[in-house]
C-alpha cells in the first residue's frame, strides 16, 4: 500500500521554455490540421502572438523537461507496469504560446484505494504559471495503480 | 475563426466529431515523442506483455488530445474554460476512435454567457474509451 504520509508533499517545480518545434511534433502527432497550431502567420491572424499550447498539452509540457517525469512514483514503489491514468481536469485561466517560459508546481493531494487495496488512487494538483507571474492552468491527475493480487481473499 | 454565438447554441447541439484513423504503432511512437510521455506500456511490446497486457495501447492523453481538437475546431481555444475527463477503458491498436462532443447545459457563470459539452471517446465498436465534459464561454 501507498505510504499515506506522501499526502501534501510537494513534488517540487518544473520550468519549462514552449518551443515553436515541439508543438508542431505534437500537432504532427496528434494529427492537428488546424493551420493556428502550426504555421505562425495564422496563429498572428488569429490574434495571437506566436503559436499556442493547445489545450492537452499542458500535461505534456509538465513533463518533457523534468529529467524522471515518474521518479516520484517509483519513489513511492510503485511499479510502472501497474499504473493508468484515471482521471484529468484543467482549468484554464489563460494562454499559453511558443517562446513563453512556464513554471509548474505540484504536490500530492490524495492516496486513497478500492476494492480491498486492489485499486489505489494517487491524486496531484500543479498550477502552471507563466513568466509574468500569471497562472495559466491548473491540472487535477488521478493514477490508478493495479495491486494483482491485493484484495483477494 | 468566428465562434458559435451562445443565443443559437441550444442543449443538444452537436459539434462536429472527430473521426480517426485505426490507431497504429507509429502514431504511439510519435505521441510518446511529442509528448514526452516515455511510459514503456505504450511503446515496448515486451514491457506491456511483462504487465500483463496483450500489447502496447494508446496513451490516454492522446485521446485527449484528439477530444480537445473537438473542442478548438468548435470555437477558438481562448473560450475554453475547463476540460475534466475520466478515462475509462484502454484504447487498443487499430482502434477507430471517434471523439464527439454535445452541448448539455446552457448557464451564466463568472459574468459569462457558457455551454458544458459532454464529451466522449468511442471506438468503432461504440466503446466509450474517455468520457467528459468541458466548459466553454460563448459570445
Amino acid at each position: 500500500m501507498l505510504d499515506k504520509s506522501y499526502i501534501g508533499r510537494n513534488l517540487g517545480r518544473i520550468t519549462t521554455e514552449v518551443e515553436r518545434g515541439r508543438l508542431r511534433f505534437f500537432a504532427k502527432a496528434t494529427g492537428e490540421t488546424n493551420p493556428v497550431y502550426t504555421d505562425e502567420a495564422a496563429a498572428k491572424a488569429a490574434g495571437y502572438r506566436s503559436l499556442p499550447v493547445p489545450p492537452s498539452y499542458f500535461f505534456c509540457l509538465q513533463m518533457i523537461d523534468d529529467p524522471d517525469p515518474t521518479g516520484w512514483l517509483t519513489k513511492l514503489g510503485v511499479n510502472l507496469q501497474h499504473i493508468l491514468h484515471g482521471e484529468q481536469s484543467f482549468e484554464y485561466l489563460d494562454m499559453a504560446f511558443a517562446g513563453d517560459s512556464l513554471i509548474f508546481e505540484s504536490r500530492v493531494t490524495d492516496i486513497y484505494d478500492k476494492k480491498g487495496g486492489a485499486l489505489e488512487f494517487l491524486v496531484t494538483e500543479s498550477t502552471c504559471v507563466n513568466q509574468l507571474n500569471k497562472v495559466v492552468v491548473k491540472m487535477k491527475c488521478t493514477t490508478v495503480i493495479r495491486n494483482p493480487g491485493a484484495g483477494k481473499k | 475563426m468566428s465562434n458559435p454565438q451562445f443565443n443559437s447554441v441550444e442543449v443538444g447541439t452537436l459539434l462536429p466529431s472527430l473521426v480517426l484513423p485505426p490507431l497504429n504503432r507509429t502514431v504511439l511512437a510519435l505521441y510518446a515523442g511529442a509528448s514526452g510521455d516515455h511510459v514503456p506500456l505504450h511503446i515496448d511490446i515486451d514491457f506491456a506483455r511483462k504487465a500483463g497486457m496483450p500489447d502496447v495501447f494508446g496513451h490516454g492523453m492522446l485521446t485527449v488530445a484528439w477530444l480537445s481538437r473537438v473542442l478548438t475546431g468548435w470555437v477558438s481555444q481562448q473560450l475554453i474554460r475547463k476540460i475534466d475527463v475520466r478515462f475509462i477503458g484502454i484504447t487498443h491498436l487499430y482502434n477507430e476512435v471517434t471523439c464527439s462532443g454535445r452541448v448539455v447545459e446552457k448557464l451564466e457563470q463568472e459574468g459569462e454567457h457558457r455551454v458544458r459539452v459532454e464529451i466522449q471517446a468511442c471506438n468503432q465498436y461504440g466503446d466509450k474509451k474517455v468520457v467528459g465534459e468541458a466548459l466553454i464561454a460563448l459570445p
